[in-house]
């Protein structure tokens, strides 16, 4: 009996296996057997070389791009927290009513109508040389020169990702606070707690788990990210997404998939230490 | 070190809906008060204002005769206990006994000192390190008194606290509450449905109904004489009557009696000048144990029930469909003071 529900488990469950199978698992399988491949200008060669890697680990390069990586995930993951949990904070509970949440919710998830390449290209107006920003300063006289660092800068890719990415940090941690049980505040208020010893005590613990899932899913958006680099960036700066992008385009596959998969494990760590951190089938 | 609390035309108005409606209160210190009454007639509402968390609409809250209204909940000397515990899940029971004085700014040394003194009271000793949702419901509520007590409040505030427990523990938990208010000599105030919880427990009981106090004063004295037809019908074991032409000729407004003062007798049966009679047909009589339970309609339809002891029942007399004649004596009747 329970050897016959087994099988009809297992063809439940075999189209998306087949699924992840053609479009997961063997693109990586290739992208791991490329790696190790030669190549020269113009053509690939079948190899098990370690040059691409040896390359790869050594290269100052490299080490530059990774650290420029780091230092947007960083910068995005601070920005997106403290903005998506003043947002949840505010949407669970200073409003009241489940309608006004929605439509709050709602509201939020507006710029998500476009594409993120429409919604980046759109700063340009704003921040350029001769941009809204730079001309409102200009004529109130604040500036008497163009502020530079507002485009094609990492100040402008750091704004990009805070701004494409909030969203994803809002949902999980209002997720989590609308499951802090009311009573919990009062009690803490009923303890002589202000404002911030709730928020210390009570809903900054409790919302952890929502805050974990939300830096999980920012930190590897930015990692794997480099559209937002190569519009915002104005090639000026490169991250790894950029480097790999910019190999792929010189027909250099096999040192490109070598990016790719020291890329993919170094988020892999990332993710093996946040789930530490947070039982994700509890939030499901 | 108890505090007493007065209430004073105390009034709670949302969206224009009065849910407490400008009641008066006086609760002596050191007493165990339960404010009684259905679900939706206020009494939460008012501990809620009591406790400092709900927002009061116009009147007064004093606790030992100064005006606490605008106080923190903290500053008022009150403590509350949720209805569900509302223990942090994050914490275990020693640093959610211990919260209090966290805040307070007490070394960890120090509260933890505290609080293992005051699990010790609640007999929870062993449990000091687990996280509550280790704990059962009972052993629950016993860290939440704990945490209510933990900073020496003069009223503690208990929003239905045995609801959520069996019937078994709740009796048992019901006397040790009572035992503990007793030893500590605070005031407790109590919000329930039960009555039977209500009447085995208060000192000073307080029957609310659509944001009003019907009835308030010692349980033994509501029940002897409740004050409306609204308290005779809550606190249960009596019958309400509207006497008219036909039946009841000898009352002159609705009145109640209790169910165990009623006695049946055969419809023919002669009956002493000291009683009131009327005569009734049997819908049921149900076995209840110590009593009979037996249900009878008045010929103008009006349902009566009676508490008949064993000894007293007549198989040949009380049978279901038998015309009978219920009486009781005239002193037993208890006339509401104000006809409705």
């Amino acid at each position: 009996m329970s050897a016959s529900k087994n099988r009809h488990a297992y063809w439940q469950a075999s189209p998306l296996t087949l699924v992840l199978l053609a479009f997961l698992v063997f693109p990586i399988i290739v992208i791991g057997i490329v790696s190790f491949w030669n190549y020269n200008s113009y053509s690939l060669i079948p190899d098990f070389i370690f040059d691409n890697y040896a390359y790869l680990l050594t290269s100052p390069v490299t080490l530059k791009a990774y650290i420029n990586t780091f230092q947007f995930a960083f910068l995005a993951w601070f920005f997106t927290l403290a903005i998506g949990f003043t947002v949840a904070y505010f949407l669970a509970f200073h409003i009241h009513s489940v309608k006004a949440q929605t439509i709050c919710f709602l509201i939020c998830t507006v710029p998500f109508f476009t594409s993120n390449i429409i919604r980046m290209i759109s700063w340009i107006p704003l921040l350029g040389r001769n941009g809204l920003v730079n001309s409102s300063l200009l004529s109130a006289g604040i500036i008497d020169q163009p502020l530079t660092f507002l485009l094609y800068s990492d100040f402008a890719v750091v704004l990009a990702y805070v701004h494409l990415y909030s969203l994803f940090m809002v949902v999980p941690i209002f997720n989590s606070m609308m499951r802090i049980d009311r009573s919990l505040v009062e009690a803490a208020v009923d303890a002589g707690a202000n404002a911030f010893q709730v928020l210390r005590d009570v809903i900054v613990p409790l919302s952890k788990s929502g805050i974990i899932v939300g830096s999980i899913f920012v930190m590897t958006l930015v990692m794997g990210d480099f559209v937002t680099v190569k519009i915002m960036g104005g090639g000026i700066t490169a991250n790894v997404g950029m480097m790999i992008y910019n190999e792929i385009s010189l027909l250099q596959y096999p040192a490109a998939a070598a990016g790719a998969v020291v890329l993919l494990a170094t988020v892999l760590m990332m993710l093996v230490i946040l789930f530490r951190l947070v039982d994700i089938r509890k939030e499901l | 070190m108890a505090g007493s609390v007065e209430l004073v035309k105390l009034t709670k108005a949302y969206d224009g809906q009065t849910a407490v409606d400008g009641i008066n209160l006086r609760i002596p210190d050191g007493s165990y008060c339960c404010l009684l009454g259905p679900s939706g007639c206020g009494k939460s509402t008012t501990l809620r204002m009591i406790a400092g968390h709900e927002g009061v609409t116009d009147g007064d809250i004093l606790l030992n005769n100064r005006n606490v209204t605008d106080r923190s909940p903290r500053q008022r000397g009150t403590a509350m206990m949720f209805q569900n515990y509302a223990l942090f899940p994050h914490l275990s029971c020693r640093d959610n006994v211990a919260y209090g004085l966290k805040i307070a700014g007490q070394s960890k040394a120090e509260r933890h000192r505290a609080a293992d003194e005051m699990l010790e009271l609640v007999n929870m000793s062993q449990h000091a390190d687990k996280l509550p949702t280790q704990l059962s419901g009972g052993q629950q509520q016993r860290i939440a008194l704990a945490r209510a007590l933990i900073c020496r409040p003069e009223v503690v505030l208990l929003d239905e606290p045995l609801s959520a427990l069996d019937p078994f523990l709740r009796i048992q938990m019901r006397k040790e509450l009572k035992q503990l208010q007793r030893d500590l000599g605070l005031t407790f105030i109590h919000v329930t449905h039960s009555q039977e919880e209500a009447f085995a427990l208060a000192d000073l009981a307080v029957v609310m109904n659509d944001g009003v106090i019907e009835q308030s004063g010692h349980p033994r004295r509501i029940f002897e004489a409740p004050a409306s037809p609204f308290v005779a019908h809550f606190i249960g074991g009596h019958n309400v009557l509207t006497p008219n032409a036909d039946t009841l000729a000898g009352e002159a407004s609705r009145f109640s009696i209790r169910a165990d003062r009623l006695g049946i007798a055969a419809a023919q049966t002669d009956l002493p000048e000291s009683s009131a009679r009327v005569e009734a047909i049997i819908v049921d009589v149900e076995f209840q144990a110590q009593f009979y339970f037996v249900e009878a309609r008045l010929d103008d339809g009006q349902a009566v029930m009676c508490y008949l002891p064993e000894a007293q029942l007549d198989a040949a007399v009380v049978a279901p469909e038998q015309r009978v004649a219920l009486y009781w004596d005239r002193a037993a009747v208890n006339r509401f003071e104000a006809p409705q």
